[in-house]
């Protein structure tokens, strides 16, 4: 398969349908080689469906997928290692491929776990564990990268520079990435695109776009109302610990 | 010296405890126990059919069990049963078609007790060449399909997400689990043969912090209770199915003790 104009994966249209409900429908997006697109939207509005169809996880979909790469790196929303299977990082880094003890170590540097390497996988942290995901995620250097909430149990300083670390990587690996979160104040700033869905695109563009657009206002005010206005504000300026606020 | 039969017996039951270890490793991590338990139970049927049509006893297992995992698949798409419900409609209508036809074939005279328990005098050359051939054939395959079924058993999204077939790899196993019960009847018996699974594994996990290591002590505790249990089975003159299982069950206790003292090193 060939990479061409640098898209990586682009969905037509796309929709699912399990016990004759829709759970997501209409849903059109392309990822290219370099750029980080986000899917915003509240609980059940069908976020990570869209990022299992954009793999292939999905069968007997709506729509069209093309996907022009094979080396995907997944982190997935919800992941429990059963006490069962004793797995130590180490193991848990080659799990679908093949890797050398340099790549393990320079992945899981990368997302500074490397002192967790001969950790057994139970007795990580939950933050812990998310920067092991996404070292195993990053270590074979995937074209595409999908990221399903990759800071939830994360600290909030630990989250922006989780984030952040997400944007170099992005850069460094020149790979394509699709973000899933419900956080969006902290995504947007390093998202080149963001879709906002509710079982369908309620709308998307930029960041700036998104968060003026009127349905969005709408989506979110009906979720909290009283959450949409600190949403809103987020994006032309920052509130600094000592209560100061900076503009944009 | 030891008389020929029990030389036979301890050389099958050395290659079904190679088997075993990693298969039972898999039936653990993918919480299969029950699954083992409704093939093994199906096994009775297949016995029936083999001495009915008088075809080789393990082909007839396979087969049968084969078609029971088939059918299971079947009925977990196509109801809205539990899975535990079905395992247990499926084992328990198996083993009592296959009691019902053992009545009907009154021509034929058996011994059930062997059946159900293991009965080291009853294995012979060909069940040699049936445990050893088809113990490699098992393990060179479950090698192939090793990365496919190792990674979706610690998450199945992942696994498929990044390029490997999960599906097949499972459909594959499926079908060496109806082989394993297959080829081990004879040593553990039908009524056992989850234990020889599961019982070395649980040991291993024990004293065990990496999948290989856990492999490589299952099939360790699995020999010793081979060799073990068979030595008592002639010694006490028990069936040699459960003698091997109670020798599994004691390593398992001491490997208790081993958790105790890691336990207690960590506090």
């Amino acid at each position: 398969m060939t990479i061409e104009n640098n898209v990586l994966v682009k969905l037509t249209e796309v929709g699912l349908k399990q016990r004759n409900k829709w759970l997501v429908k209409g849903v059109s997006l392309i990822v290219e080689r370099g750029k980080i697109v986000t899917l915003i939207g509240p609980n059940g509005s069908g976020k990570s469906t869209t990022a299992k169809i954009a793999i292939g996880l999905h069968k007997n979909i709506e729509g069209n997928v093309e996907k022009f790469t094979d080396k995907i790196g997944y982190v997935p929303q919800k992941i429990s290692i059963d006490w069962t299977l004793p797995l130590k990082v180490n193991d848990f880094m080659v799990l679908t491929d093949e890797l050398d003890e340099e790549k393990i170590n320079e992945a899981l540097k990368l997302t500074g776990a490397d002192h967790l390497k001969n950790q057994n996988l139970g007795n990580l942290s939950g933050g812990e564990f998310q920067r092991v995901l996404l070292a195993r995620a990053v270590s074979k250097k995937p074209d595409l990268l999908v990221l399903d909430e990759p800071v939830q149990g994360v600290d909030f300083t630990g989250e922006i520079a989780l984030y952040k670390l997400i944007k170099e990587i992005a850069d460094k690996l020149n790979c394509g990435i699709l973000l899933i979160s419900h956080d969006l104040h902290t995504v947007m700033t390093a998202t080149d695109h963001v879709i906002c869905l509710n079982g369908h695109v309620c709308c998307s563009g930029t960041p700036k776009d998104v968060a003026m657009n009127s349905e969005y206002k709408l989506l979110f005010g009906e979720q909290a109302s009283q959450t949409l206005s600190i949403y809103e504000h987020k994006h032309d300026h920052i509130h600094s610990n000592d209560g100061d606020i900076k503009k944009n | 010296m030891f008389d020929d039969f029990f030389i036979r017996a301890l050389i099958a039951g050395i290659g079904v405890a190679f088997v075993t270890g990693p298969l039972g490793c898999f039936v653990v991590w993918r919480r299969l126990s029950y699954f083992g338990d409704t093939l093994a139970h199906s096994a009775l049927l297949g016995v029936t059919m083999a001495l009915a049509f008088e075809i080789n006893i393990a082909i007839s297992i396979f087969i049968i069990s084969s078609v029971i995992a088939i059918i299971l698949v079947k009925l977990e798409k196509n109801t809205n049963l539990p899975g535990d419900a079905l395992l247990g409609l499926l084992a328990h209508s198996a083993l009592a078609v296959g009691l019902v036809v053992i009545g009907f074939l009154s021509f034929i005279r058996f011994d059930v007790m062997g059946l159900l328990f293991g009965d080291i005098l009853a294995v012979n050359v060909d069940d040699l060449i049936i445990i050893w051939g088809g113990g490699a054939i098992i393990l060179i395959v479950l090698k192939i399909i090793w990365k496919p079924l190792f990674a979706s058993t610690v998450n199945y999204e992942l696994a498929e997400a990044e390029g490997l077939n999960p599906d097949r790899a499972k459909a594959i196993f499926t079908i060496l689990m109806a082989a394993i019960i297959a080829i081990s009847i004879k040593i553990v018996g039908l009524l056992l043969i989850t234990g020889m699974l599961i019982i070395p594994t649980a040991m291993a996990r024990n004293i065990s912090d990496t999948p290989k290591k856990m492999v490589i002590f299952s099939i360790c505790g699995g020999l010793l209770s081979v060799i073990m249990g068979l030595f008592s089975s002639l010694q006490f003159n028990t069936p040699s199915g459960p003698s091997i299982i109670a020798a599994a069950l004691l390593l398992f206790v001491i490997s208790l003790f081993k958790i105790k003292q890691t336990i207690q090193l960590k506090n």
